[in-house]
């Protein structure tokens, strides 16, 4: 999000952030939380499980905000985000969405 | 009916077969019916509807015979006594609920009052036409019980059993009933609540942890549990294991089905139940059941006037066959005459007891109206000759 | 779908990081000694159950409470993998298993979570008395347009002109309008949402399970071997891009002009949430002045 200027409640906020965790034999390679991740957190790597799907990799995970997407649309029950400590909120940085 | 009743109308009535059915239902704790309208059945709901708010249960006219029979089975899980009642085309619809019921194991009740068939025939008028669709209607290897009630009085008592026989051996138990039985008006005796047995349902006393639905012991039934309690049981159609999660593979059908069958077979000489009268020394003797039976026994005495010695023997636990019984009398007597309201069922299985070692010949009748006993009368002379 | 093997780079991927796990968070409510699940790759159903999972856990309703009754079909074997007091009955008669089960335990919140060939095709008739007597029970209605289980045939809500195998010229017949003929015959509560609103579909599934009466939530979902593969739609993937790319939300909107077109919008929301009293209402105020 970008801002005009720094709002005063600023400091009041912080910005949470997740840990990607993955359930390797579990996952179908479907990519709905590679594809609906709102920050681009995931992509699909090259690697492989057991069944021959490829499973999702957090790219940038500090990007992750734990906002619980990709825990909740995997079909497959193989993907969820933990929620680590907290950073200051984003203080008019841009940031991929 | 403005004063509320009990379950148990304890005294002297003179009542149909089709209200003494849903009465032994009441007595036997029956708290659930599901029913659809179908002659010469519909006042076994009728009678249930304007019954129920007396025992606290609750009837529900369903859309067709397929959601009633649905909805006893989820009645049944609900924890409480459920029956439905039907005529032949119904009886056809629940077929494949009725196998629902016995994959799963789920107790309850299922009247048939029988009418003339095939299709829709004779709504209003008597068959012993379902007899062998009881035995072998839903498909797959399964056994059932079914029992043929022959007087109101019976009706009573025989519902009782019924349910006894479903919360024992975890089936649902068919009621073969017959228009004639079901409408015919004849006293019945109730009697009071320390007269009537009812057996318990069969609730398991393991904790959730070690529970399996479909684990037996000796006597291959398994026990049940009250939903809501923790277990998170999974109940499925399916061909499944003692954990209950469907197994469709070869080994757990042929460990689990022929379990399903065995749990009757092995149990039938505690199932099995009939009546006798002059076996000993006798010739011939009368297969029978339902109102046929009144019918035969005017033909035996007829017989025995003339100084014949027949036997007469009435099945009333026509599910599980005596086959035992049969195959012992076969080898004692010249023959069995077997009358029904049909054109060849239950004689059949003495055929098959018999086994050529006594002539078995069949009294037939397409349906519509009970024997005329000198049609029995003939074939039981036919035998001797 | 992603294949990063054949993109030109000009550079080789960033590693990303991979924190293998064992147990999911919400697999508290699944029967874990039966995952994976039988359900294809990009199929919706997962989801569904997943959003159900969430919904059960926000209702603060205790689990053992929930009886939880499918029928046949990929749908139907929800059942079998979520860890509740579950019943897995036959085709189509579903809904009075669960009719007798909520009578005679009004205490338990009986959820039937089946697809839409069970629940609309062969289960049809039992669906509008349900709705028409207002039983107290939640209906999850998971619509993929197909008879997924046995192979892909046509469905009373393939859209028209969509390939089945039984439809394979396209299909001549229009599709029931669920909502609407939900609606028409009485329930309280309906709503449509798709796999994609993931949030909005889990509320709907609170909501519906929290609602008195028969509440009924529609929730269309891509079917990727059969349904997009029949009709060159890609995979499920594809579908949810193009749920993404086409639904529009629109609450109180008129249940009659909820149809659904092949490759069409769709219309989402919640349509419905009135009260009336339930069947066991009546029941009892009946009997008391018996």
């Amino acid at each position: 999000m970008r801002f005009w200027r720094t709002p005063l409640d600023h400091g009041k906020f912080t910005t949470p952030h997740g840990r990607i965790h993955i359930i390797i034999e579990r996952c179908k390679g479907c990519g709905f939380c590679v594809e609906y991740c709102p920050r681009g957190v995931l992509q699909i790597s090259e690697k492989f499980n057991k069944k021959g799907y490829h499973y999702p990799e957090a790219i940038k995970e500090d990007a992750c905000v734990d906002c619980d997407l990709c825990e909740s649309i995997c079909p497959e029950f193989a993907i969820y985000s933990e929620r680590v400590e907290e950073s200051p909120a984003d203080n008019g940085k841009e940031v991929q969405g | 009916m403005s004063k509320a009743r009990g379950a148990l109308l304890t005294g002297e009535h003179f009542m149909n077969g089709d209200v003494a059915v849903a009465e032994g239902a009441l007595a036997a704790g029956c708290t659930f019916f599901a029913g659809y309208p179908i002659t010469p059945a519909t006042e076994v709901s009728e009678r249930m509807a304007e019954r129920m708010p007396d025992v606290g249960g609750i009837f529900i006219q369903m859309e067709d015979e397929i959601a009633s029979m649905g909805a006893i089975l989820g009645g049944s899980w609900g924890g409480q006594k459920s029956m439905t009642a039907t005529s032949g085309p119904g009886f056809s619809l629940m077929m494949e609920n009725l196998g629902l019921g016995l994959m799963t194991e789920t107790p309850c009740v299922l009247v048939n009052v029988q009418r003339g068939g095939p299709s829709t025939g004779l709504p209003t008028l008597v068959g012993q036409q379902d007899m062998m669709q009881a035995r072998w209607g839903s498909h797959g290897d399964y056994e059932i019980i079914a029992l043929a009630p022959n007087s109101p009085q019976e009706c009573f008592d025989l519902a009782i059993d019924a349910f006894n026989l479903s919360e024992t051996y975890r089936l649902p138990v068919l009621m073969m009933m017959d228009e004639v039985v079901g409408h015919m008006t004849e006293r019945v005796s109730i009697p009071g609540p320390e007269k009537i047995k009812l057996a318990p349902r069969r609730l398991t006393d393991r904790p959730p942890s070690e529970y399996k639905p479909y684990e037996t012991g000796q006597d291959l039934v398994p026990s049940m549990v009250e939903v809501g309690k923790g277990y998170r049981i999974h109940i499925t159609g399916l061909t499944h294991d003692e954990r209950g999660y469907p197994a469709v593979t070869a080994p757990v059908q042929q460990r689990m089905v022929p379990r399903l069958v065995e749990k009757i077979r092995h149990n039938a000489p505690q199932i099995v139940r009939y009546e006798e009268d002059g076996i000993a020394g006798a010739d011939v003797v009368v297969i029978s059941y339902g109102i046929t039976s009144r019918v035969a026994l005017m033909a035996v005495e007829q017989a025995r006037e003339r100084g014949l010695k027949i036997g007469h023997l009435r099945l009333i636990v026509v599910w599980p066959f005596p086959e035992a019984r049969i195959r012992e009398l076969a080898s004692q007597i010249k023959g069995f005459v077997v009358p029904e309201i049909n054109l060849g069922q239950m004689v059949r299985e003495v055929e098959r007891c018999a086994a050529g070692q006594a002539r078995t010949l069949h009294v037939a009748n397409a349906g519509g109206s009970v024997h005329d006993p000198a049609d029995i009368l003939k074939s039981i002379e036919e035998v001797l000759r | 779908m992603s294949d990063s093997g054949s993109k030109t780079q000009t550079a080789p991927p960033e590693p990303g990081i991979v924190r293998p796990a064992q147990q999911h968070p919400r697999d508290w409510l699944l029967r874990q000694d039966r995952l994976p699940h039988i359900w294809c790759p990009t199929c919706g159903i997962g989801t569904c159950v997943n959003s159900f999972v969430e919904a059960v856990h926000e209702s603060g309703i205790p689990e053992e409470q929930f009886a939880i009754v499918s029928g046949i079909g990929c749908t139907g074997r929800v059942a079998g993998y979520v860890k509740l007091d579950s019943f897995h009955t036959t085709h189509g008669r579903a809904i009075p298993f669960a009719t007798g089960l909520h009578i005679t335990r009004p205490d338990l919140k009986v959820i039937v979570f089946s697809g839409d060939g069970d629940l609309v095709a062969i289960g049809g008739n039992h669906l509008i008395h349900a709705a028409r007597r207002n039983i107290d029970i939640t209906v999850i209605c998971v619509n993929n347009f197909i008879y997924g289980m046995t192979g892909g045939q046509l469905a009373p809500t393939t859209p028209h002109d969509a390939r089945t195998t039984t439809s394979p010229y396209g299909n001549y017949e229009y599709p029931f309008n669920v909502p609407h003929l939900v609606a028409s015959c009485g329930a309280v509560y309906v709503a449509r949402w798709t796999a994609l609103h993931v949030r909005r579909m889990k509320r709907a599934m609170l909501e519906a399970i929290q609602k008195r009466g028969f509440s009924f939530v529609e929730i269309i979902a891509p079917c990727s071997t059969l349904y997009a593969r029949k009709n060159r739609l890609g995979t499920g993937y594809d579908l949810m891009k193009f749920y993404h790319d086409n639904c529009e939300v629109q609450h109180g909107a008129d249940t009659s002009e909820l149809d659904i077109g092949f490759q069409t919008k769709i219309t989402v929301g919640k349509f419905v949430d009135i009260e009336k009293p339930t069947f066991l209402d009546r029941i009892q105020a009946g009997q008391a002045k018996h």
